[in-house]
C-alpha cells in the first residue's frame, strides 16, 4: 500500500492549484507552499481576529475601517479574517505583515485607531503603544525594538498543539491548512496503518477524553473497533454547555479543518463511515465555518466516498443542539440526534456497543479529536512525553472572570495553577485579592489559594475537590460571594436537570431552595429561621445523596459546586446564616442601609425613591430607615447626593 | 398552512424522526417561533402525535412558543458573566424595556431571552442583540445600546 501510489496531501494541493492556474507549474513547489504559509509575500496582508469574541469587541467595525483605508489609499493588500489567537482581553486584534518583514500583532485596535495605526506601519514606524509583539520569521524581516510575541508572558508558557493554527491561518482556506502540514496525518494513517493500529497508537499516547470524564480515548475506540456491525458512528461532541468554557468554539472558528481531519482519523480507527458534529446553535459562526471547511474537504476528496483513493468512506453531518446542558452527556446527546427528548439512559450497554440508532458509536469531544492530527504527525512517544504520569499531552483552558488577561491558553498537563493565573493571566484584575478559581463549570469545584501549587491533571484536581471538566477557569476575587456562586450553579443545574431521575430533579431543587433561604431577607415568621439554621447540615447530606444515587454525570456532579464551596468557605455560609450578613456585599437581600444623621439634610429624595416606603422623616430633618421594610435594593444610596446612606457593616 | 412551514416540510420530505429537531429549528428560524399550527403540521408530516412533538420542543431551551421582537436580545448568564455582574445588566435591561426575560415589548421591537453561555467569556458580560455581540456591557452601556437600536429603527 505504501510507496508510489501513496497520495500526499501536499501533492493533492499542488494538483488543485495547477488545475486552477496552469501558470503555477513554473513556480517551484516549495515557493508555493511558502507563499501559502505567508513566509514569503507578494503584497501586504492585514489579518483581523474575527472570532465571536473579536466581533464582540468590535472587529467588524475594524474590518470596515481597514477596507475603507486600503480603498482610499489605493493600496494593494490582502485582508484575512482569522480566528482567535486566544487573547480575548486584547481584542480586537489586528496583524499586519509587509513583504519581507515579520508579522506584527496589534492589540485593542478599534475602528478609530485603524487609520493612524496603518499609516504608522506603512511609514515603517509602528506605534509602539499598541504593539503586542512580532511573530518569528526571517531575521532579515525583524522589527527593531519590537518584542517577540512568543516571549509575551501570555504566550511564552504555552505549548500549542490544538490551537497551533488558531488566529494564524485563514480558517476557511483548506490550502493554507495543507500548506501548514494539514491532512498529512490522515493520509499517512490511511495509507500505512490498519484501523486497530491507529487505536493502539492513540492508546499508547495516553490521550484521554478532554470533555470532562478523562476516559482513555484509545481504549474507548478499541471497544467500538472490536464490535461487529454493519454501521458504526462517530459523534463529535461540540455541545459546549459548560458556562465558562469556549475552547471548542475557538477551535472550530479558527481551525475547522483540524477537527475534520481528527474526525476522519477517529472514524478510520473505529470503522465508522458516518460522523455527526453535535454543535450548539449558540455558535452560528463556528457552524458556518465548519460548513465551508467541509465543502472544501469534499472538493479535495478528503471527505466523502473513497477518501484519497484508499477506499475509506467517511462523511460528516452537522446537527445543531437545541440548548440543553444535559445533552453533553453521551446517551442524552444520542437521544437528541435521534429526535427525542435529550434524556440520559442507564449504562450498560455502553455506546461503543449499542449507541446511536442502536449501532456502535464513539463520542469524542472537539479538543480530543483536534489533538489527533498533531499526535499522529509527531508520534505517540512525543505526545506522551508531555504531561504527568497519568495525564498526557496538553490541555486548553479558558480563562475568564476577574483576571487581567482573559482568553484561551494551551499548556502541558502538569503546569501549576498558580503559573496560569499569575504568570500567564497576569493575576487578579485591579489589584484585588485572589479568592478562588472555579474549574470545571457546574460539575466542578473551587480551588483556593492553598491549592494553587498543585500540578494540573485529572487526578490532582479531583483530589482538590474540583474536576477538569472541559477546562473553564473562572477566577474570583474578594468581591465575589461564594454562596452566591453556589446558588448560581444550583439554579443552573436545577433548570437543566432533565427530570428523569428523582435525586437530581428533586434534590437540586431543594438545595437551591436552601441556598435561596439563606441569602434572602430573614423573616422571623413561620419555619424560616429553622430552615436557615438547618441549611448547612441539610446541604451536605442532600449533596451526598444526589451524588451517589443520580442516573447520569449531570446529577452525580451536580452538588459539587455547593460541596466544594462549603468545604473551603464554610465561614461565608455561616455568616450568611448566623450573622445574616454577606461578607462580600453581593447578596442584596442581606444588605441593610443606614442613614448618617450628620450628613443627611432631609431633602426627602431618598424617601421618594424608596420602593417600599421604608424611609421616614420630616422635611429638613434627618431621615431614618425602617429595617423590616428595607429590601436592600440600594436605590436610596444611588439617589443620595450627600453620601449619607451607607451599608451597615 | 403558512408558506414558511410548508417550505421547511418540503425540504424534509422524506424526513424521519431524527429530522424532527432540525425541522423545528428551521421553522423557528423562518417564523421566529413555533406556533400551534407548526407543531400540528410537523406532527402530521412525521406521523408523530403533536403531544410528543410538543414534549420534545418544550424540553429544549431554544424553542419559543411566542413571537420575538425585531431585535431579540440574548443576555448571557454564564459563570464569567455572572461573576462580572450580568445579573445587574439583566435587571437594568428589564427596567429599561419594561419587560421581563421571555417577554416582548409592546411595540414588538425588543424581546429578552436568558441564555446559558454565548462562549465569549473573555469579554464578559456579553449580550447578543439580533446577532450582533456587545462585549463588556454594564448598566450604562445597556442604555446606550438600546438607544442605538431605537435610533436605527427610526431612520429606517
Amino acid at each position: 500500500m505504501i510507496s508510489d501510489t501513496m497520495t500526499d496531501a501536499r501533492q493533492l494541493l499542488l494538483e488543485k492549484l495547477w488545475s486552477q492556474e496552469p501558470v503555477l507549474h513554473a513556480v517551484p513547489e516549495e515557493d508555493l507552499f511558502r507563499q501559502l504559509r505567508r513566509e514569503y509575500l507578494l503584497k501586504p496582508v492585514i489579518f483581523i481576529g474575527s472570532g465571536t469574541c473579536g466581533l464582540g469587541a468590535g472587529a467588524g467595525k475594524t474590518l470596515q475601517a481597514v477596507q475603507q483605508y486600503i480603498m482610499e489609499k489605493e493600496i494593494d493588500a490582502d485582508i484575512v479574517q482569522v480566528g482567535c489567537i486566544g487573547m480575548c482581553s486584547a481584542e480586537p486584534l489586528l496583524d499586519v505583515q509587509l513583504p519581507g518583514r515579520n508579522r506584527l500583532c496589534f492589540q485593542k485596535v478599534t475602528a478609530d485607531k485603524v487609520n493612524p495605526l496603518l499609516d504608522s506601519v506603512w511609514n515603517g514606524e509602528p506605534v509602539e503603544a499598541d504593539i503586542l509583539g512580532q511573530f518569528r520569521g526571517d531575521s532579515a524581516g525583524e522589527w527593531d525594538s519590537v518584542p517577540y510575541l512568543d516571549e509575551h508572558p501570555f504566550f511564552a508558557h504555552q505549548t500549542r498543539v490544538v490551537l497551533k493554527n488558531c488566529g494564524i491561518i485563514d480558517p476557511v482556506s483548506i490550502k493554507e491548512y495543507i500548506a501548514h502540514g494539514g491532512y498529512q496525518s490522515l493520509l499517512k494513517v490511511l495509507h500505512t496503518c490498519k484501523p486497530f493500529e491507529v487505536c493502539n497508537k492513540v492508546e499508547i499516547s495516553g490521550l484521554r477524553g478532554r470533555g470532562g470524564g478523562g476516559f482513555p480515548t484509545g481504549r474507548k475506540w478499541k471497544f467500538a473497533n472490536q464490535t461487529q456491525a454493519d454501521q458504526k458512528y462517530l459523534i463529535c461532541n461540540a455541545d459546549e454547555g459548560d458556562p465558562g468554557a469556549f475552547m471548542d468554539r475557538a477551535v472550530i472558528e479558527g481551525d475547522p479543518h483540524r477537527l475534520i481531519e481528527g474526525m476522519a482519523i477517529a472514524a478510520y480507527g473505529i470503522g465508522a463511515s458516518k460522523g455527526y458534529v453535535y454543535i450548539r446553535a449558540e455558535y452560528p459562526l463556528a457552524i458556518q465555518r465548519l460548513r465551508i471547511a467541509m465543502t472544501h474537504a469534499r472538493q479535495y476528496g478528503l471527505l466523502g466516498k473513497d477518501i484519497a483513493g484508499t477506499g475509506f468512506d467517511f462523511d460528516i453531518i452537522i446537527k445543531m443542539g437545541a440548548g440543553a446542558f444535559v445533552c453533553g452527556e453521551e446517551t442524552a446527546l444520542m437521544h437528541s440526534i435521534e429526535g427525542k427528548r435529550g434524556m440520559p439512559r442507564p449504562r450498560p450497554p455502553f455506546p461503543a456497543v449499542s449507541g446511536l440508532f442502536g449501532k456502535p458509536t464513539v463520542i469524542n469531544n472537539v479538543e480530543t479529536l483536534a489533538n489527533l492530527p498533531g499526535l499522529l504527525e509527531k508520534g505517540e512517544e512525543w505526545f506522551s512525553s508531555m504531561g504527568t504520569a497519568t495525564s498526557k499531552g496538553t490541555k486548553v483552558f479558558a480563562l475568564s472572570g476577574k483576571i487581567s488577561r482573559t482568553g484561551l491558553v494551551e499548556i502541558p498537563m502538569g503546569t501549576k495553577l498558580r503559573d496560569i493565573i499569575y504568570t500567564i493571566a497576569g493575576g487578579v484584575r485591579n489589584g484585588k485579592k485572589f479568592k478562588a478559581v472555579q474549574i470545571g463549570g457546574p460539575s466542578g469545584g473551587c480551588i483556593t489559594e492553598a491549592n494553587l501549587d498543585i500540578e494540573i491533571d485529572y487526578e490532582s484536581l479531583i483530589r482538590a475537590g474540583a474536576m477538569m471538566g472541559s477546562g473553564g477557569l473562572v477566577v474570583m476575587d474578594e468581591d465575589t460571594c461564594m454562596v452566591d456562586v453556589a446558588k448560581f450553579f444550583m439554579d443552573f443545574i436545577q433548570r437543566e436537570s432533565c427530570g428523569k431521575c428523582i435525586p437530581c430533579r428533586e434534590g437540586t431543587r431543594r438545595m437551591l431552595e436552601i441556598l435561596e433561604s439563606i441569602t434572602s431577607k430573614p423573616v422571623n415568621t413561620g419555619n424560616q429561621p429553622l430552615t436557615r439554621f438547618r441549611g448547612i447540615i441539610q446541604l451536605e447530606k442532600l449533596g451526598k445523596v444526589i451524588r451517589e444515587t443520580s442516573l447520569c454525570g449531570l446529577g452525580q456532579t451536580a452538588p459539587n459546586p455547593v460541596l466544594s464551596t462549603l468545604r473551603w468557605f464554610r465561614d461565608e455560609y455561616e455568616s450568611h446564616i448566623y450573622e445574616r450578613k454577606c461578607p462580600a456585599g453581593v447578596c442584596t437581600d442581606l444588605r441593610t442601609f443606614r442613614i448618617d444623621v450628620d450628613k443627611c439634610t432631609g431633602c426627602t429624595v431618598c424617601s421618594k425613591k424608596c420602593p417600599t416606603g421604608a424611609i421616614i422623616g420630616a422635611k429638613k430633618t434627618a431621615h431614618f430607615i425602617i429595617e423590616e421594610k428595607c429590601i436592600g435594593c440600594g436605590s436610596c444610596e444611588e439617589a443620595c447626593k450627600f453620601g449619607a446612606i451607607f451599608i451597615r457593616e | 398552512m403558512k408558506p414558511g412551514i410548508a417550505e421547511v416540510l418540503e425540504i424534509h420530505e422524506k424526513g424521519k424522526r431524527d429530522s424532527l429537531i432540525p425541522i423545528l429549528q428551521e421553522i423557528q428560524e423562518k417564523e421566529g417561533y413555533l406556533s400551534e399550527e407548526a407543531v400540528v403540521e410537523v406532527g402530521k408530516h412525521l406521523d408523530i402525535p403533536s403531544s410528543r412533538i410538543y414534549g420534545v420542543a418544550t424540553f429544549y431551551n431554544q424553542f419559543r412558543f411566542q413571537p420575538t421582537g425585531r431585535y431579540h436580545i440574548q443576555v448571557c448568564r454564564g459563570t464569567a458573566c455572572h461573576v462580572l455582574g450580568s445579573a445587574t445588566v439583566l435587571e437594568h435591561l428589564e427596567k429599561l424595556l419594561h419587560i421581563k426575560a421571555g417577554q416582548t415589548t409592546r411595540d414588538g421591537l425588543f424581546s429578552i431571552e436568558i441564555v446559558a453561555c454565548i462562549g465569549a467569556c473573555g469579554l464578559a458580560p456579553v449580550i447578543n442583540v439580533g446577532g450582533e455581540f456587545h462585549a463588556q456591557v454594564d448598566a450604562a452601556r445597556v442604555a446606550e445600546i438600546i438607544d442605538e437600536y431605537r435610533k436605527r429603527e427610526e431612520t429606517i
